[in-house]
């Protein structure tokens, strides 16, 4: 086991442990945001820098701090590493200019986005982001496409994330998609348009952190945070069956695997699940799903992150251990 | 003339050939260290020399090599990286063109000591016409028993194969090489693991530029301490430098380590001075990528010492007052080139080169340009200078691999310098749109 210490709390992780993932187990508000990286996908992480942390002691063996920020997503744990996140100034400056970079080029169309509500970079801007922008030069467009008859993608809102790339590649039995072109003109695409479709294809639409890859059957029904969350399971062939339902009344009106507090699913659904069961009858519901994210839905209960709202309960957190 | 180590046969007619080669004395290194040599020996030989890499980030090619994991069971493999494409380098591609046998000599005693059996030369596609100088002295030395299987009757193998690229600046990032060599998208992939341990297809791999691997051989021949003593200090050796810009003979030198930058760009032996008796502006000394000095800084370091052709002396004075050799692209400015064009020049370049797989460098690389070339046709504020200069220094550290730095040096180093110019553009657009150049002294 390993020792290591975020914002001034220690934990034992096992050996292979990320940075994120021990910051993971301690929990709370010293946890760096991760826009890429997807502990369900192998190879994902490294590419938003949302992540990035500051170390200040390597390991017990070299005391010396590293001379850059690291990504917390894909940085292995030493013994005795010291890690800043919350507590340095200087992550919390990068991680605004992080935020601020991946906004330039953002339409921040949120209030006719399907993803508002639920948005991993509306989270993070929320909490890291400037309050006013500074770019004021024309953003890159690119005309809404359609993946076949479930999946829109929008590209102006796509953060290259790669993570439906990585989904395809290690969740379906074929991957028709990826990244095309470089730089900031770089769009996720198909080489034959309208292709995607595979049973595991509407994933996709779940690893997306934005309102890149949208569910066509919700498409302008609803807004998230008038719908209800609902636990329900079925019997599937193809996958666990296990869902949320995301009702409005008794009507159904969009079905997604079971998202943790990082927006991951717990496990991948397959297409019929997604689409095709919309009937209350189709499903053994278990009861109201808690969520657990800071977002909108979990009733505009924003909180703004400061720096003493951060501080003092670690502090607290630290006499306990001494 | 100063010593000439690489290009000391450059003008023996036919030295492209085998025969020519073989008959001025080439290959003996190979001979040397596969007959009498083991491994190991090689490396430390090369440890000895104190060469660095030549590529741009000057690492210690020796101890490079002995990071290489001989316990794998893996097979290990060697690159030769010739995807020389930063602006204002051409060293690599004269070299290639002129002495591919040295370049291959140095393969074979460079993949000699890393126990390698494979190596290849991945190059730049835009170098079409290298592709066949190469792959014509490939065939002459299998020809002569030099590569293939049990060269020079040893146990020792070695196949060579030349991989062009599809002309991505990226590429020469040595993990988004590999990926490109394996048929990927050329990302740059997150280090660690370092190539060293897992590289092409997951075996330990190293990497190293043209003139690195050509050095190789002058160095087993005369052996390491003696390489060691000539330049100046941990700068060792000769290095190419290919000079351009506003001088009156642009080409590539090649000049032992630690002659003044002032007699590089002054004297009959290289640069000559000047184009047009006009005055020195700035100098990029080591390829687009370093930071811009003006001619006060780039002559003499903030001490008043005169600066030095070495990785050190350049590097004086940290990113304040200083800059870095890197590759030896040496760009000489005179009085009338305009600064802010020519960041935005460099701007465009790394904005259309990003990989776009890291957010820092995919969006401000863009930012930077767009802010530049508003700051160019006239359209500027003063506060797009400081945005400017909080943008790069937010790229700068914040990605996977050094393009980012790269990106952010240029504007951050010519702001720090040339503010003044920057300011100019902005306040008097006017005259900016009509004289077009960079001497705004008689103006002010």
């Amino acid at each position: 086991m390993l020792r290591v210490t975020i914002d001034n709390i220690t934990i034992e992780v096992e050996e292979g442990t990320t940075i994120l993932n021990a910051a993971r187990k301690i929990g709370g508000k010293i946890v760096p945001p991760a826009m890429c990286y997807y502990s369900k996908l192998k190879g994902s992480g490294g590419k938003c820098r949302t992540c990035l942390v500051k170390v200040a002691t390597t390991s017990e063996l070299d005391p010396r701090p590293l001379p850059k920020l690291v990504p917390s997503c894909s940085t292995l744990v030493q013994n005795g590493m010291h890690v800043q996140n919350i507590t340095s100034e200087q992550v919390l400056q990068e991680r605004k200019a992080i935020v601020e970079f991946l906004l330039i080029n953002h339409p921040l169309d949120c209030p006719v986005c399907d993803q508002a509500g639920e948005c991993d970079l509306q989270n993070l801007s929320y909490e890291h982001g400037l309050e006013e922008t500074r770019y004021e030069e024309e953003r890159r467009e690119f005309a809404p496409v359609n993946f076949g008859e479930k999946i829109k993608l929008h590209m102006n809102r796509c953060i290259l994330c790669y993570r439906c790339v990585y989904a395809a590649e290690q969740i379906t039995n074929e991957r028709v998609h990826g990244v095309l072109y470089r730089g900031d003109v770089a769009e996720i695409s198909t080489f034959v348009e309208n292709f995607i479709d595979n049973d595991f294809s509407g994933n996709i639409i779940d690893v997306c952190p934005v309102g890149a890859l949208t569910d066509r059957t919700f498409r302008f029904k609803n807004r998230v945070w008038f719908t209800k969350a609902m636990d329900a399971h079925r019997d599937c062939e193809k996958c666990s069956g296990k869902v949320v339902l995301w009702m409005f009344g008794d009507e159904i009106y969009r079905i997604t695997g079971r998202k943790d507090e990082y927006g991951e699913v717990e496990e991948f659904i397959c297409n019929d699940c997604r689409f095709e069961n919309k009937n209350v009858s189709d499903w053994i519901i278990e009861g109201l799903r808690k969520i657990k994210r800071s977002s909108v839905i979990s009733q505009n209960h924003y909180e703004k992150l400061t720096k003493q709202s951060i501080i003092k309960p670690i502090e607290g957190k630290m006499e306990q251990q001494e | 003339m100063g010593r000439k180590i690489l290009l000391e046969k450059i003008n023996i007619s036919g030295i492209e050939s085998f025969d020519i080669y073989r008959k001025s004395g080439g290959y003996s290194a190979v001979e040397k260290a596969l007959k009498t040599m083991t491994p190991v020996d090689v490396v430390e030989e090369v440890k000895k020399s104190g060469l660095r890499g030549r590529g741009g980030a000057g690492f210690p090619t020796g101890m490079k090599w002995g990071f290489i994991d001989r316990k794998s069971d893996k097979p290990h493999y060697l690159i030769c990286n010739a995807d020389e494409s930063e602006p204002g380098t051409f060293k690599d591609r004269y070299l290639m063109e002129h002495l591919p046998h040295l370049l291959i000599e140095g393969m074979i005693c460079s993949a000699f000591a890393l126990e390698a059996h494979t190596a290849y030369i991945y190059i730049r596609g835009e170098f079409k016409y290298l592709i066949g100088i190469l792959n014509n002295a490939l065939s002459e030395a299998y020809a002569n028993g030099f590569l293939g299987k049990n060269i020079l009757g040893t146990t020792f193998s070695l196949d060579i194969y030349v991989h062009p690229g599809a002309g991505a600046y990226i590429c020469g990032e040595e993990t988004a090489l590999i990926e490109s060599l394996e048929g990927k998208r050329g990302n740059p992939r997150l280090k660690p693991p370092f190539p060293a341990f897992v590289g092409l297809f997951g075996c330990p791999t190293v990497v190293n530029n043209v003139e690195t691997l050509a050095a190789i051989s002058p160095i087993l021949n005369m052996g390491g301490d003696f390489y060691s003593k000539l330049g100046n200090g941990k700068s060792t050796g000769t290095k190419l430098i290919s000079a351009c810009g506003n001088i009156n003979k642009p080409g590539v030198y090649e000049i032992e380590m630690g002659i003044t930058v002032e007699d590089f760009i002054y004297s009959e032996e290289y640069c000559g001075g000047i184009k047009g008796g006009k005055k020195l502006k700035a100098v990029i000394p080591g390829g687009s990528s370093v930071p811009v000095l003006p001619a006060d800084l780039i002559l003499k370091t903030a001490a008043g010492q005169p600066r030095l052709m070495t990785y050190e002396s350049l590097a004086e004075g940290g990113f304040e007052t200083g800059t870095m050799l890197g590759s030896g692209g040496f760009i000489v400015y005179d009085e009338d080139q305009c600064m802010v064009r020519n960041t935005l020049s460099f701007a465009r370049f790394y904005h259309h080169e990003s990989c776009g797989q890291c957010s820092p460098c995919r969006e401000g690389t863009g930012w930077q340009e767009r802010l530049l070339t508003r700051i160019e046709n006239g359209e500027g504020r003063l506060k797009d200078i400081d945005l400017l200069a909080d943008i790069s220094k937010h790229i700068e550290g914040n990605t996977i691999c050094p393009l980012g730095d790269a990106a952010a040096w240029p504007v951050s180093s010519a702001i720090r310098h040339f503010r003044k110019e920057f300011e100019f553009h902005i306040q008097f657009p006017e005259i900016v749109k009509n004289i077009r150049h960079g001497n705004i002294d008689k103006y002010l």
